[in-house]
């Protein structure tokens, strides 16, 4: 096992992204993910990893040599972030449904106007169906698992699917953490070599990327649908074999003194953490709250995030994403949907917190939580609800 | 010169390769001029190749799920990005051969696309190629308008051609700007070698392809490629109409190798250019001025390219 230093997280990522053996490394800056690419660039450059880093010149790029380097056969990685992911949108959906397996971290800051290189989740989930894995990590040292958990998943032959790692912006990409980095032994026990099914070459010529007609076009994306969905049980197996090999347990949602609460707390990423505090607090004043933060946003966990809030009669979600004029937050409409006409399902209340950087407090999680008791009692004006907004 | 063409002898009409690694069958129009330039190309790579295509015509016509009309490797991802697939594609199978995990040999990477794909939506996808110097070569197939998409004008649409989105009107005769000089574009990189093709001078089209991909580096190759559909011209004129492009000086035929300008064909009759644009239904519209006025302008483009060809 490796020790546990202080290090930033996205150097740390860096570093896995080396003890994953990435072969192909195609990066474009953008703020706040530059730490990880320059990191890889150094490491490259160093002759500490057998890579090709293409030093792009538009995430659009990126992501195309991405695509051109997993299908000739190599461990492809890449980093992105807020208007670059965007850029790369008409892409992003193409080496999913290819079934070309890469990982990508996306350190998640706002969308503009106006522009703002602060954390929110909004750059990812304007690409919520582009049908990639997708996992949201909590701290330094579960970025560092999840990536190396990502390539694992990814190239593993029965799902051959892309996969992104979320790591908040700042709050994560540039926060120095006590960090476990793995040795390259372990690493290499638990990634196996990149094997792909088929690649471009001459010997054995495949033609990839056709033209798909209306009577085979419906079949393609159903084949899509079906592999991220079979995915779930390569996801849960690798995260089991991680705790095996690495002793840190990892699973689709995660409970924090959630058993038996009558309100629950819903979250993902970093805010967590504050979250978890506001929880402790409000339990030390007899409140009966808990919390569960979902880790896997793609494929939805529905079943285990039912399980771990069975008992539960109100559910605040927080969302860091406003879609303006939709009905609430994309968390918060994924659960209402998973609870429809589930009979004893929670009330389930949404919210908007921390938009473009602005910090979600004790104090505003515990006014998250009073408020949806509330609206529990009388129902509110509106489906949702944004927190924190100044008045003037 | 480069070292990498003393090995190459050149193709004749005596040694041209058999194979077609690109099959007959495809959905191409009756005397497409482009999928017609694109079986040379092929016919000069050979089978020893990875080829990333651009979204368009000769993407749509060979690749109809589960047929295909690709003897080798063939990958489409989008219609602006066909240089950076094939950056991913040669990074990745350069990394792969010094780790050992694919066999030492080389294999030439080609990414391919209409003159959309490439001097349009795609020209900064193709710089960012070019300039980080990939050993790739790139093909632009130009036929002078998004044809895929029901003829519409694009950037290497030629002065007063009829489009549907430059069409002839009482305040207007047409595309009204000359067409875009791409190869330039592509020779302002400092790439080894660039070139323009015609289909009519197949046996020019392939020494010419194949250098492009015999050179280290990057390398381009303009093709004329006439559209029958898109241009208003009978199926069966294609080669003559690529013929008198050449010979009216729309289309002049050029190497730049390391910079250095060279005529492949110095044309010292020149037709005028009425006979070529008479052909074709899209310049019909055009008066005695417009005409004039083309034939002046290919006159200095072309005296340029002499005086380019001279300082070599």
């Amino acid at each position: 096992m490796g020790k546990r230093i202080g290090v930033e997280v996205s150097i740390a990522i860096a570093d896995a992204v080396k003890l994953a053996r990435a072969e192909v490394i195609p990066a474009y800056p953008i703020t706040p993910q530059t730490h990880i690419v320059e990191h890889l660039a150094e490491i490259v450059a160093n002759g500490e990893l057998d890579a090709e880093y293409i030093p792009v010149e538009s995430e659009h790029a990126a992501m195309s040599a991405c695509c051109g380097a997993v299908a000739a056969g190599a461990r492809v990685f890449t980093s992105s972030s807020s208007q670059g992911l965007s850029l790369m949108s008409e892409i992003l959906y193409i080496p999913s449904t290819m079934r070309l397996p890469m990982v990508m971290v996306v350190a998640n800051r706002a969308m503009s106007a106006p522009i703002s290189i602060w954390n929110d989740h909004q750059d990812i989930m304007v690409q919520r169906d582009i049908g990639w894995i997708q996992t949201f990590a909590e701290n330094g040292q579960e970025a560092v698992d999840l990536v190396l958990h990502a390539f694992r998943v990814a190239e593993d032959r029965r799902v051959s699917l892309p996969m992104i790692v979320n790591i908040d912006g700042f709050t994560l990409s540039h926060v120095i953490e006590p960090i476990e980095l793995p040795t390259q032994e372990e690493v290499d026990a638990y990634i196996p070599p990149f094997k792909p099914k088929r690649k471009l070459d001459p010997r054995k010529p495949v033609t990839m990327g056709p033209v798909g007609i209306p009577e085979v076009y419906t079949e393609a994306k159903v084949a899509h649908d079906h592999a991220i969905k079979n995915s779930r049980k390569v996801i849960l197996k690798a995260w089991k074999e991680f705790a095996d090999h690495f002793g840190r347990e990892y699973h689709p949602v995660e409970s924090y003194k959630a058993e038996g609460a009558d309100t629950i707390l819903v979250t993902m990423g970093s805010i967590s953490e504050t979250a978890m505090t506001a929880i402790d607090k409000m339990r030390d004043e007899g409140r009966n709250v808990g919390l569960v933060r979902i880790r896997l946003w793609r494929p939805f966990p529905a079943q285990e995030f039912r399980a771990a809030t069975k008992h539960a009669k109100v559910l605040a979600v927080v969302d860091r994403c406003l879609p303006p004029g939709a009905v609430c937050g994309p968390v918060g409409a994924e659960l209402r949907s998973i609870f429809y006409k589930i009979p004893g399902a929670p009330k389930i209340f949404s919210f908007v917190a921390g938009l473009g950087g602005r910090d979600v407090t004790v104090e505003r999680f515990e006014e998250i939580i009073d408020k949806a008791e509330q609206y529990s009692k009388r129902r509110p004006k509106e489906l949702y609800e944004v927190i924190g907004v100044r008045e003037k | 010169m480069i070292p990498e063409f003393e090995k190459f002898k050149g193709f004749s009409a005596k040694n041209l390769p058999k194979e077609e690694p690109l099959a007959p069958g495809h959905r191409a129009c009756q005397g497409c001029g482009e999928v017609l330039a694109l079986r040379m190309v092929m016919k000069a790579l050979g089978k020893n190749v990875i080829v990333c295509s651009a979204t368009g015509c000769m993407e749509i016509i060979s690749s109809p799920y589960p047929h295909t009309a690709w003897r080798v490797p063939w990958i489409h991802i989008a219609f602006e990005n066909a240089a950076a697939v094939a950056s991913g594609v040669e990074s990745a199978r350069k990394v792969l051969r010094r780790k050992g995990k694919i066999p030492k040999r080389h294999v030439d990477i080609m990414a391919v696309g209409g003159d959309g794909a490439t001097g349009d939506i795609g020209l900064q996808w193709i710089s960012g190629a070019m300039e980080r110097g990939h050993d790739f070569l790139y093909v632009c197939l130009d036929n002078e308008a998004y044809m895929n998409t029901g003829v519409q004008r694009s950037g290497c649409t030629p002065y007063g051609a009829m489009t549907t989105t430059s069409p002839p009107g009482k305040q207007s005769f047409g595309q009204v700007t000359w067409k875009k000089n791409v190869p330039a574009i592509m020779a302002a990189h400092g790439i080894p070698y660039v070139a323009t093709a015609s289909p009519a001078y197949f046996i020019d089209l392939m020494n010419k392809v194949k250098k492009a991909a015999l050179v280290k580096g990057p390398a381009y190759v303009h093709i004329y490629s006439p559209c029958p559909t898109g241009w208003g011209s009978a199926g069966e004129r294609s080669v003559e109409i690529s013929k008198l492009a050449v010979d009216t000086k729309v289309f002049p035929l050029y190497e730049v190798i390391e910079g250095r300008y060279f005529l492949s064909r110095k044309i010292t009759k020149p037709k005028p250019v009425e006979e070529y644009l008479k052909l074709q239904r899209r310049f019909r519209h055009l008066d005695e001025e417009h005409i004039a006025y083309i034939q002046r302008r290919l006159d200095a483009d072309y005296e340029k390219l002499v005086k380019l060809s001279e300082m070599a």
